[in-house]
């Protein structure tokens, strides 16, 4: 079965849209997330395919609804709490 | 939908995740911006044009580049392992009868080692789903129309295998290496433009 990242082929999707003289990165967050997740494969804490694996296998409408880096952090704080780093509690920020 | 502000929700998430990773021991903020910066500072599409121009060149450089994209790249100082980890690198040449456009149709593989982070239109769902079904009609919406003698093959990268476009030299009466380099654009590269 496949999952909702494969959708090469799949119908219904607008038009291309390019950004010119796009950044790198549209703001520090998503620069942070990059490189977090670097260290993080880096450090052994998880590698490349447990990650890509964590981003695929989010919930279809929540995958579609968010942006890449989005998508990233999801996978991350997913493989945090599976590989016993922090808890699903430690990672919700506060609310006041 | 996207969160870009740096003082909205995902932001916050993002430095709450941070620091308990520092907490914990895991990662440090002062190397994480050295690393985030040398990795930036290594890896552009200006590292792809230089290869494009050298081929241009150096006919000998461009049969070795399109035999073995890695060892090519070593020859100008340049690697693949400057990612996540080493992939491997395969060129594909345009010429007047084929023209190449890649895709990573599962997620976002790409020479990033050696293009740094790819635009967000080339992460986009659009772009993936669209580009293997109708690629004449997606190259359209970046303006570029091929004549329709001109085939054209949609490569699409994994993990292991990423891919790199080699366009073809524009007809201009440029010979310095360096000029040629700067005539390059990352969409060439990709294959969404020709030069």
């Amino acid at each position: 079965m496949s999952r909702i990242n494969d959708v090469g082929g799949m119908t219904g999707f607008p038009g291309v849209v390019e950004e010119l003289d796009e950044p790198p990165f549209h703001s520090d967050w998503e620069a942070h997330v990059f490189a977090m997740n670097r260290a993080l494969i880096g450090a052994g804490v998880y590698n490349l395919d447990e990650f890509r694996d964590a981003v695929e296998r989010m919930p279809p409408a929540v995958y579609l609804a968010s942006s890449y880096y989005e998508k990233w952090l999801h996978g991350i704080q997913a493989l945090l709490v599976e590989k016993g780093v922090c808890t699903a509690d430690e990672l919700r920020v506060q609310q006041r | 939908m996207s969160e870009h502000h740096d003082d909205g929700p995902v932001a916050a998430q993002t430095r709450h995740v941070e620091a308990l990773l520092e907490a914990r021991g895991l990662l440090d903020a002062v190397e994480l911006d050295r690393a985030l910066e040398a990795f930036l500072a290594g890896a552009s599409p200006a590292q792809g044009a230089r290869v494009v121009a050298r081929a241009w060149v150096e006919p000998e450089f461009q049969d070795r580049l399109l035999a073995d994209g890695n060892a090519a790249l070593e020859e100008l100082g340049l690697s693949m392992g400057g990612g996540i980890q080493p992939q491997r690198l395969k060129v594909v040449a345009n010429t007047e009868t084929e023209h190449n456009v890649i895709v990573c149709t599962l997620c976002s593989c790409y020479p990033i080692a050696l293009l740094g982070p790819s635009p967000t239109w080339y992460k986009s769902e659009a772009y993936r789903a669209r580009v293997v079904r109708d690629p004449r009609g997606v190259l359209a919406e970046f303006g570029t129309e091929l004549p329709e003698h001109v085939r054209i093959t949609v490569w699409d990268a994994s993990a292991e295998t990423r891919y790199l476009v080699l366009p073809r030299r524009p007809a201009v009466p440029v010979s310095d290496e360096a000029e040629l380099a700067a005539l390059v654009t990352r969409n060439g590269l990709i294959g969404t433009a020709v030069l």
